[in-house]
């Protein structure tokens, strides 16, 4: 089997807190904490997680957005981390983004064929303008927008309509991944849909793989291949869906999944309802990050840090212990039962 | 006897381009202690409603017309000086944000003791106590110390507590949540949601919920309300919407959510896309407010704007084609 398309090793950012009126640098935030993952030609990874748990600051990193702390970013057999700006071009048209916000990521004094025009122009993929035209004619009918919105600018469009021009730009460049972040997260459900459905399709089309950032797990579960969980800055457990979604291993992953409601009236379900906030990625605790909500919690969490093992056909995962315990149910579930609802088989 | 009925309700917004429906005469009502959902996109006009009944829209360039009934008293009939009376006291309100509902210059303490001292006369150190009582109940740690906080010293999740204790000092007997706990993680969110049934089982208020979220909806909703464009399509109890939708769009925004789970059915399933966009409030429309994105549309719903029609026991729907008679389990 030939290398990942894209291989991250050990990655850390941490960022400066300036404190105090002379701006010394007297904190860091660990916003990723050693961090690696691979991802296959024409996959989808999805990194899931609360806010703040460092799953867009690891797609930024591997834009090179900002420089890393430490680690490795490796992208086809090559390191990309420590690339000039020049280097980077090359490998700026393979990886691409798509941003949460339709609103704020397009230019808004750019038509749209402007926009699109521009990352082709850029990696020099058209040889004439009849060529650039034609290009930008195809994205259109790509993401399925009319042809004829080609000259409004991005304030005429709906957010949907605006996620479209935003998936075209990526697409301008003929990458081999996309990283979206939140690509999904500010639209309305119908639109939503229609954004999903898309992205599957221009996966298959087009191969790509997707590096999938978001924080909707049933969204992530429709349409991913694997799935990485973060907490804190780390991945606490990485699988393929199929066994993270039924059988999750480590305590927060089986939490995360619990406190999401399910649209089924009286469905059966037990959550385990977390205690506490996420804490501080300034001082994040000692051990296991996740030791000060963890329902399972023992001493040997409080001083030593879980290792990422191999737990089974590709999934890792971060605990000391092997199997989770079973739960107690919860003590009286305030969930009303609705007067005519059935049992549920 | 309902809680609150609401008829006939419009609210509209003069903008440049001519007049905004953003209400378009809805009518609804709840019950005591009951749980009402009123669920839709961006800009079906949920929240104005939200905003409507609590008379918070500016006029001008709003205008509430219609009737909103709250124990015999007609809200829209109030002066704004008795308006102040209920707010808070009888009907209160938690929003989506915490951090922009909350005054950040004055301590938490001082904001949920405010409504008590307005309404109930307590003094300050009453209120304190009461203060300290409030957050206790909603389960903040160290409710002494917190209570002198200030809103930027909490996380989002203790904000959208302080929020709801805030909400519930005076025992409202109605509270309005607009998307109580759309900017929170799932894990707060399964915090808040199980704060809120809890404390409406001990206190009895009514809730009308404003949310998108299927989910959210399912989880504490007895029943619900579905908007779109400005207009009620469908009414029906909580199980009876989700098992046998019968609108078009209600039935098109069920197919558009991914349940959690689906991997495991094996069945890789496409989303039901609803086609097209929700259409301009500023232009009148004379049929049915869905014709435009809907596959059975006919002239008729392009013409007729369809009335709301009981298909079912309790189970309203606005829709010419809608199914009659109750559902097949």
């Amino acid at each position: 089997m030939s290398a990942p398309l894209l291989q991250v090793n050990d990655l850390k950012k941490h960022f400066p807190v300036r404190g105090g009126l002379f701006s010394r640098k007297s904190n860091w935030v660990y916003a990723v904490d050693g961090v690696s993952f691979e991802v296959e030609r024409g996959e989808t990874l999805s990194l899931v997680g609360e806010s703040g748990c460092g799953k867009s600051t690891v797609g930024r990193a591997i834009l090179r957005l900002f420089d890393i702390t430490a680690g490795q970013v490796v992208l086809d057999g090559q390191r990309i981390d420590g690339l000039s700006p020049r280097n980077l071009l090359g490998m700026r048209r393979r990886v691409q983004v798509v941003f949460q916000d339709p609103f704020s990521s397009l230019n808004p004094r750019m038509r749209v064929r402007d926009i699109l025009a521009e990352p082709i122009r850029n990696f020099g993929l058209a040889k004439s303008s009849a060529e650039l035209e034609a290009r930008v004619l195809a994205l259109m009918d790509t993401v399925r927008l009319p042809r004829d919105v080609l000259d409004r600018r991005p304030h005429e469009f709906s957010g949907g309509q605006r996620q479209r021009i935003g998936i075209a730009r990526a697409l301008a460049a003929e990458p081999e991944l996309i990283v979206c972040d939140e690509a999904v997260s500010a639209l309305d459900v119908s639109v939503k849909a229609q954004i999903v459905n898309l992205l599957q399709d221009l996966q298959r089309e087009f191969g790509l793989a997707l590096l999938f950032i978001s924080h909707d797990l049933a969204i992530v579960e429709h349409m991913t291949h694997r799935v990485a969980v973060m907490y804190l800055g780390k991945i606490v457990e990485m699988a393929p869906k199929q066994t993270i979604f039924s059988a999750p291993k480590h305590p927060y992953t089986r939490a995360l999944l619990s406190a999401v409601p399910v649209p089924e009236p009286g469905a059966t379900r037990s959550p385990t309802v977390l205690k506490g906030d996420v804490p501080s990625p300034i001082n994040p605790p000692s051990g296991c990050r996740f030791h000060t909500r963890c329902p399972f919690v023992f001493d040997r969490c409080r001083t030593e840090e879980p290792e990422f093992r191999l737990a089974g056909d590709g999934e890792w995962v971060a605990c000391h212990l092997d199997a989770l315990p079973e739960l107690p149910g919860p003590p009286g579930d305030p969930r009303p039962v609705p007067p005519n609802s059935t049992p549920v088989e | 006897m309902a809680l609150l009925e609401v008829q006939n309700l419009q609210t509209h917004f003069r903008t440049p381009e001519g007049i905004n429906r953003a209400v378009d005469g809805v009518s609804f009502h709840v019950d005591e202690g009951e749980t009402l959902a009123i669920v839709g996109e961006s800009g079906c006009g949920k929240s104005v409603t939200s905003m409507s009944l609590m008379r918070l829209i500016p006029e001008p360039p709003g205008k509430i017309a219609g009737s909103i009934r709250f124990q015999d008293k007609d809200l829209l009939q109030l002066s704004e000086h008795e308006m102040r009376a209920i707010r808070g006291n009888d009907i209160s309100m938690i929003f989506q944000e915490p951090m922009t509902s909350l005054n950040p210059v004055l301590t938490v303490g001082r904001q949920i003791g405010e409504t008590l001292r307005m309404h109930q006369g307590l003094d300050k150190q009453a209120a304190l106590a009461r203060a300290i009582e409030m957050l206790t109940l909603v389960g903040i740690p160290e409710p002494a110390r917190r209570v002198r906080e200030y809103p930027h010293q909490l996380s989002g999740g203790m904000r959208q507590r302080v929020m709801i204790a805030m909400a519930l000092a005076c025992n409202p007997k109605l509270l309005i949540a607009d998307e109580p706990t759309t900017a929170l993680d799932v894990t707060i969110q399964a915090q808040i949601l199980r704060l809120m049934l809890d404390l409406k089982r001990r206190v009895g208020a009514a809730i009308v919920l404003i949310t998108h979220d299927l989910g959210v909806v399912a989880e504490i909703a007895e029943r619900v309300m579905v908007m779109y464009a400005g207009r009620k399509v469908e009414e029906a109890p909580v199980a009876e919407l989700f098992r046998s939708p019968r609108h078009p769009y209600t039935q098109g925004l069920l197919g558009a959510v991914p349940k959690l789970g689906s991997s495991l059915s094996g069945a890789a399933r496409r989303l039901a896309e609803i086609p097209g966009q929700v259409p301009s409030l500023k232009k009148r429309i004379d049929g049915c407010v869905f014709a435009g994105r809907c596959a059975l549309a006919t002239d008729l719903c392009r013409e007729v704007a369809p009335g709301l029609e009981q298909k079912a026991p309790r189970h309203i729907v606005a829709c010419h084609y809608a199914p009659r008679g109750a559902a097949a389990a």
